[in-house]
């Protein structure tokens, strides 16, 4: 499969994506530019953390507007793949392609920590390595991570089955104490109607090998792989 | 003309740094605040020859980048109005 990483001004985890695709899942990667039309013919958009454009105004509004979104809204109508993690995940809500908003933690402090998540939809592109109800290790180190939506779109979202991962304990159990930023019900991670776009606040690329605490992130690169149209 | 956009989290929306700072000022003494909202206010140079043109522009822009419908409301001042 081919994959293509989004770099941004002020990307932070384009390399680390671009190792955990090429280099750990031995997969055909290249970096994009934000300022390129063209999409070089990828199966799977990566759009990666980091601080796009400063989070100028709101965490991912600027980066929209990069010359290469266009493309991706168009790739991802067309039924294109796109993964966003942490700030790519705030950009795609922003370009609307996934529903909701990210706005500031409830604690108010930028948090990095390893958490539990819960896999509640495991028949999308992006986590049918997966089994429903499996629990993943994944870092999240973010401060404006706590998904909001609008009540009624939330509970359509819950049935449609788009929430895909959710905040847990070690238990796999919801709880207050469980849900580090504050999301509305635990959101960690959504897709879109069609379920060929994703966004996720925890970082995959950041648990691929034993060195890195974790490999728990494979399961959603391997998942993308194993979906190549 | 001068257009001055305030943004503030919506009725409903979670909005932690408003929280923390109402209950800042309730730890000063000041114990009749609440409603603490914080949000951004954006000045802008429009170039329009009326203030109604200027304010059609004004939606616009908060449509397009200023706000986030779906945490955020606007308003804003056109001068002359």
């Amino acid at each position: 499969m081919k994959w293509g990483v989004v770099r941004f001004p002020g990307s932070l985890d384009d390399g680390d994506s671009l190792y955990a695709i090429a280099e750990v899942m031995g997969q055909d990667a290249r970096m994009l530019w934000h300022k390129d039309e063209s999409l070089g013919g990828v199966e799977c958009v990566l759009l990666p953390g980091g601080f796009s454009y400063g989070d100028y105004l709101r965490t991912g509004a600027i980066a929209r507007f990069s010359p290469i979104m266009k493309s991706v809204a168009k790739f991802a109508a067309d039924g294109g793949l796109v993964i966003g993690i942490c700030n790519g995940f705030q950009i795609l809500c922003e370009a609307h392609l996934l529903p909701g908003a990210l706005t500031r933690n409830r604690s108010l402090s930028f948090i990095c920590q390893r958490v539990w998540l819960r896999v509640e939809n495991a028949s999308t592109p992006f986590t049918r390595a997966a089994k429903q109800g499996d629990l993943l290790r994944l870092p999240i180190k973010h401060g404006e991570g706590l998904y909001v939506a609008p009540e009624d779109e939330i509970r359509q979202m819950e049935e449609r089955g788009q929430v895909i991962l959710r905040y847990v304990d070690a238990d796999g159990r919801e709880s207050d104490a469980a849900n580090p930023n504050g999301s509305m019900r635990a959101i960690a991670g959504v897709a879109n109607q069609r379920f060929n776009v994703f966004g996720l606040m925890p970082h995959p690329e950041h648990a691929v090998e034993p060195m890195l605490g974790g490999v728990d992130g494979l399961k959603i690169f391997q998942s993308i792989a194993g979906s190549a149209r | 003309m001068q257009v001055r956009v305030f943004v503030t989290p919506r009725k409903g929306i979670l909005d932690p740094q408003g929280r923390a700072v109402e209950s800042s000022l309730q730890s000063l003494g000041f114990k009749n605040v609440s409603g603490v909202k914080v949000g951004k206010y954006i000045l802008l140079e429009v170039e329009a020859r009326t203030a109604s043109e200027a304010r059609d522009e004004a939606k616009k822009m908060c449509e397009a980048l200023l706000a986030n419908p779906v945490i955020e409301d606007y308003r804003f001042e056109v001068d002359g109005e």
